[in-house]
């Protein structure tokens, strides 16, 4: 399997990787998260067979963090920004509105809503990311947006 | 509707904090090759190193995705820039083209390199500053006198130049032979070290 420069996967991904932690757990506990998942992702990464879809790969990763973490109890998911990280040097608005409601989202509406268009993945690798099946992660995608723009 | 999914996709707005994957990486033992661009008069230098030391310094002309791309094949895809890592060889190379250092002391990664590369890369690395030799002379010295050709071949293929000095190796008669960075910069170091007359 050849495989590229984990360096070069980050240059792709690393930024996606960023927005959907926060998303998925706020600013706080997604700094540590991200960086858990940057380790842990390179850990395992010459042992990976298929290197077409290295972003879900990513996030899958990510993800598994944020569930774990979740379990543990010491991470809530509060994807607001706190008050000093925010606005001053921000290049658009923080969104806290939208992100205050997908982080009220159930579960799995929102790793479904995150992985969808943070991630902006298929819904067969937003099924992958999240370990449900594609028709799953559909009806929660559908049942989320519901739920935001009734909130919204 | 739309607007929804627009905002969604835009992600919250959080700049994302400086990575410290070299570091964790290092410190779990993960971290199989580092890299990082060190500026020059030459240009930037991408410099590469594993655990056992420098195994690739790419001149400015080089792309940056193919070298890291061939290191990763040939010895890892765990490739992290690591800039912090590698501030010795960063001071060295400051130190050579400020004109005071005169020999590099850094460790280097000889893995890329065969029996007879090596031979000759040791054999150059042994002409010293502000001197040259020619790649005629360089065979003789590893006792290949019929081998200049070979010998320029190696040299071709220095994975280390500028630290390991094949820049130092000219054609009998004086001509300045060839260079991977390209003439103008053999020509640039070669001044550097007072070897070729202003």
């Amino acid at each position: 399997m050849v495989l590229p420069p984990f360096a070069l996967v980050l240059d792709d991904h690393q930024d996606v990787l960023w927005r959907y932690v926060v998303a998925m757990a706020g600013p706080h506990d997604g700094a540590d998260l991200y960086q858990e998942t940057l380790v842990a992702a390179l850990r395992t990464y010459p042992a990976l067979h298929d290197a077409t879809n290295l972003r879900s790969w990513l996030l899958t990763i990510a993800h598994a963090k944020v569930v774990d973490a979740a379990r543990a109890g010491s991470r809530r998911p509060v994807p607001v920004a706190e008050p000093e990280a925010a606005a001053t040097h921000l290049p658009e608005p923080a969104d806290d509105e939208l992100w205050g409601a997908v982080a009220r989202l159930p579960d799995k509406q929102r790793a479904a809503v995150v992985a969808r268009y943070v991630g902006d993945l298929a819904y067969a690798d937003v099924a992958r990311v999240v370990g449900c099946t594609e028709a799953a992660a559909r009806q929660n995608v559908r049942a989320g947006l519901a739920r935001l723009r009734e909130e919204l | 509707m739309t607007g929804l999914d627009a905002r969604l996709r835009r992600g919250p707005a959080v700049p994302a904090p400086p990575s410290q994957l070299a570091e964790r990486a290092a410190a779990s033992g993960v971290l199989d090759v580092m890299f990082a661009t060190v500026d020059s008069p030459i240009g930037p230098l991408l410099v590469v190193a594993t655990e056992r030391g420098l195994a690739r310094v790419g001149f400015p002309q080089e792309s940056r995705d193919d070298v890291l791309g061939a290191i990763a094949t040939r010895i890892s895809p765990r490739v992290v820039e690591a800039p912090a890592r590698l501030d010795g060889i960063r001071r060295e190379l400051d130190e050579y083209f400020s004109g005071a250092r005169h020999r590099f002391d850094v460790a280097l990664d000889w893995s890329a390199v065969g029996q007879f590369g090596r031979q000759v890369l040791d054999a150059c690395a042994a002409i010293p500053y502000g001197a040259t030799d020619t790649y005629a002379g360089l065979a003789r010295a590893i006792g290949a006198p019929r081998a200049a050709r070979a010998v320029g071949n190696a040299l071709g293929a220095n994975p280390i130049p500028i630290v390991v000095p094949c820049h130092r190796v000219l054609r009998t008669g004086g001509g300045l032979g060839g260079y991977g960075g390209g003439l103008p910069i053999k020509e640039h170091l070669l001044r550097l070290e007072g070897a070729l007359a202003l």
